[in-house]
């Protein structure tokens, strides 16, 4: 029987992080980028947990990951809202045709 | 008052004319008479000074000077304290009287000359400072002083002489006289420097006193006689010898009252007034040569005279002569008849001036004597005037032309008697003749006769007051009643036997005329009582030529009087004939000797040449060596442009165009796009990550 070990987390977490980062890079919806924002965040989190469960870090760990879930709904409270104003200049959610940095 | 303080406010009484006039002239009409109401009243102080000068100092020369310039002590030449001053003895107060007596009544015969002018108050002005500047010569006890003043005559003759400028002639005639007196003055400015560098001083008197204690420039007798020569130059130029007389003659383009001012009492008296000034350091060589300038001096213009036919220029020929016939008498020692004859024709030929002027203004500025004729019933005052004034000029007895000229004829004749030699004599008595003979040429042409001019004669009338007023003062002043009760002797007079004293030599004895040394043991044979010129010897022949000379001088005169008559008014002889009959000789005489023709071809054309020489110069090596630098520098800057072009433009363009092929390669990643940064940066970090794993 496999025991589950600090490192099946970290690879768990990688795969979150790798999709998170897949997400981020592919989607052309802006709403899809923030959801892949929050996988990163969570894959993080599941980082933070397990080194705090298998390291000798007491609940630091589990604190900071709370912490980020609070991080995380701010962020995508904030995130939406410029959503949403993007929506209202452009008309469109698409990050392709949202490129006024270029100028 | 004391006289020094007096002669100092009437040095500057002019000088104060001046300012005033000029700077008021432009808009206030009554301008001129500041001028006037000043000249007067320096005229009076003048006589003030004068009758004080005489009757309380007559034997002592009163001197006032003060430092002007100290440089203190110059290495390798000592100190030097550079002084003006004032010297009053007989001869400057005589001649300062002179000065403003011919002065003011140039002034009053102006007012009405020149009515009329458009520069008529600056006219005034000149007039003022012509007299400063004159009043300064005379006064001044020092050579550097005189050098200024000397040249500030310079200056207000050109003024004076141009003052008609927009006339071609007379700007000219401005021009060479300032020219040609420049000339003369590099000579005296040269033998002032030698004095001051020996003498380290410009006083007359300390000169006079080094020379006598035996310092001499550059220890040599010979160098004393240059340096005299050197100073004399400046007289050739002020006062017209030959070979510089040449401006006179055309200075008379100047309106007349100035040629009168400028020929009689200021600008020419200036030079023979030097010399008196500065005879005692003439050596004997020195005196000879000044004696045989004068001589030329005196000779050649009195030929030129007898041809020609404007007015003013017979007079202003006979001005050269006369002035060459002062410095011939200081030239064989006749120094006290130099002087006298200074003042004498000062005032006659004033007078002349001022009657040639009366006419021309009568005439409507008619000056050929071709042309007069019968003017004597038109102009009675100015006839007489003008007459007796010829007479003085003539030496004709009861004048005092006659007083002057015989005490120069006299001297001429000691001077033969002690040396044995003729030329001065010759000349002296020659030139006696010529002049009576082309003065009565002049007045019987212009004033006797039948008028020539109808129309003109008609309208000729006698001039108004002002400008009689002074031909009457001046033509009275030609009588010898002024100078000496006795009018065939003038020694007796108060002029020559108290006033005017031949100076203290200062020449080494051996430098000297043999004559001007005293022998010692004649003392004793003569009278002590007894006036005594230079030497006894002298003296006493001076004396003895005394009463030969009345006869003779009285004889030539006489015979020159006759022959005009002869040819112009009772027309027994005919003057044309003559002139046919000597055409060479009259026509050197009526050609001026072509003086002007041989200066203007050998130093005008000279200086052309050798200018148009220097230009060649100038247009072909310097030009070219200029054009061929500038050729050369545009051939190098062609090189220069193509390798900039080139090399360098392409060196910079290159890596412009490498800067943007590099931009162009880099501009792929930058996309503005969120999402393309994210995988670069991605992709970076794992490249990071995989160089720096080890570590």
């Amino acid at each position: 029987m496999v025991t589950v070990s600090l490192y099946h987390y970290l690879f768990v977490s990688t795969i979150l992080f790798s999709l998170g980062i897949f997400g981020i890079v592919t989607r052309k919806n802006a709403v899809m980028v923030l959801m892949g924002i929050e996988l990163i965040l969570n894959a993080a989190n599941i980082n933070f947990v397990a080194f705090a469960r298998y390291g000798n870090f007491g609940f630091q760990g589990q604190l900071m990951a709370l912490f980020v879930i609070v991080l995380a709904a701010a962020e995508a409270a904030i995130a939406l809202a410029i959503v949403l104003n993007i929506y209202k200049v452009f008309s469109s959610v698409n990050v392709d045709e949202i490129d006024r940095l270029k100028e | 008052m004391d006289l020094i303080t007096l002669s100092v406010i009437i040095l500057f009484i002019p000088l104060l004319g001046f300012v005033l006039t000029l700077f008021t002239g432009m808009n206030f009409k009554w301008a001129f008479l500041i001028e006037n109401v000043l000249i007067v009243l320096g005229f009076i102080l003048s006589v003030v000074l004068l009758y004080n000068k005489l009757s309380g100092y007559l034997d002592t020369d009163i001197v006032s000077e003060f430092n002007w310039i100290n440089l203190g002590i110059i290495p390798f030449f000592g100190e030097i304290i550079i002084k003006l001053g004032i010297k009053l003895d007989n001869v400057a107060v005589i001649m300062n009287f002179t000065v403003f007596l011919i002065s003011m009544v140039v002034h009053l015969f102006s007012i009405d000359y020149m009515k009329g002018d458009k520069r008529y108050s600056r006219y005034f002005a000149y007039l003022g400072l012509f007299t400063f500047s004159m009043t300064g010569i005379v006064v001044t006890n020092n050579v550097l002083m005189m050098y200024i003043f000397w040249e500030l005559v310079g200056l207000s003759s050109y003024l004076l002489i141009g003052f008609w400028f927009e006339k071609k002639s007379a700007s000219d005639a401005g021009k060479k006289a300032f020219i040609v007196n420049r000339i003369g003055d590099l000579g005296m400015f040269a033998g002032i420097l030698i004095l001051f560098v020996t003498y380290k001083t410009f006083s007359f008197q300390e000169i006079f006193n080094a020379v006598a204690a035996g310092q001499l420039p550059f220890n040599s007798e010979f160098w004393l006689t240059i340096t005299g020569l050197l100073l004399f130059c400046g007289a050739i130029g002020k006062s017209a010898q030959f070979p510089l007389h040449v401006w006179l003659p055309d200075a008379m383009e100047g309106p007349t009252p100035v040629s009168a001012l400028i020929h009689a009492a200021t600008m020419v008296a200036a030079g023979v007034y030097f010399i008196v000034r500065i005879f005692p350091i003439l050596s004997g060589d020195a005196l000879l040569i000044i004696a045989i300038i004068g001589a030329i001096s005196a000779f050649i213009p009195a030929t030129i005279a007898l041809t020609q036919n404007d007015i003013k220029r017979v007079l202003a020929y006979s001005t050269v002569s006369q002035l060459g016939y002062m410095i011939m008498a200081l030239g064989i020692g006749a120094y006290v008849f130099a002087f006298f004859h200074l003042i004498t024709h000062a005032f006659f030929k004033a007078c002349l001036f001022l009657g040639s002027g009366s006419v021309i203004h009568s005439m409507h500025h008619e000056q050929d004597i071709q042309k007069m004729g019968g003017l004597r019933k038109k102009m009675p005052i100015t006839y007489a005037t003008f007459l007796l004034a010829t007479l003085a000029l003539s030496g004709i007895p009861l004048t005092s032309g006659f007083l002057s000229k015989d005490g120069i004829l006299a001297g001429t004749l000691a001077y033969t008697s002690l040396t044995g030699n003729w030329f001065f004599t010759f000349i002296g008595f020659t030139v006696a003749m010529l002049t009576a003979f082309y003065m009565f040429r002049l007045v019987i042409l212009t004033f006797h006769g039948e008028p020539k001019n109808k129309e003109k004669y008609d309208h000729a009338h006698e001039s108004p007051f002002f400008m009689i007023m002074p031909l009457v003062l001046l033509s009275g002043l030609s009588i010898f009643i002024w100078y000496t009760p006795n009018p065939f002797n003038a020694d007796s007079g108060w002029v020559l036997s108290k006033w005017v004293k031949a100076p203290t030599l200062s020449v080494p004895e051996s430098a000297r005329y043999p004559f001007m040394v005293e022998e010692q043991k004649q003392e004793s044979i003569v009278k002590q009582e007894e006036e005594v010129t230079f030497s006894h010897e002298y003296t006493h022949a001076m004396h003895s030529a005394h009463v030969p000379t009345i006869f003779l001088s009285g004889f030539v005169a006489g015979l020159g009087i006759l022959f005009a008559f002869l040819f112009y008014q009772w027309k027994k002889l005919d003057p044309n004939k003559l002139a046919a009959k000597v055409k060479p000789l009259y026509n050197l005489s009526y050609n001026k000797w072509y003086f002007d023709e041989f200066y203007n071809s050998v130093f005008v054309g000279g200086t052309l040449a050798f200018s148009n020489f220097l230009r060649w110069i100038d247009n072909t090596i310097i030009d070219g060596i200029v054009n061929g630098s500038a050729t050369l520098t545009r051939g190098v800057s062609k090189v220069s442009g193509k390798f900039d072009n080139g090399v360098v433009d392409g060196l910079v363009n290159f890596t412009a165009y490498f800067s943007g092929f590099i931009g162009l390669l880099f501009r792929k990643f930058q996309t503005g796009k969120v999402q393309t940064y994210i995988v670069l940066v991605i992709f970076s970090l794992l490249i990071l990550l995989f160089l720096f794993k080890s570590f």
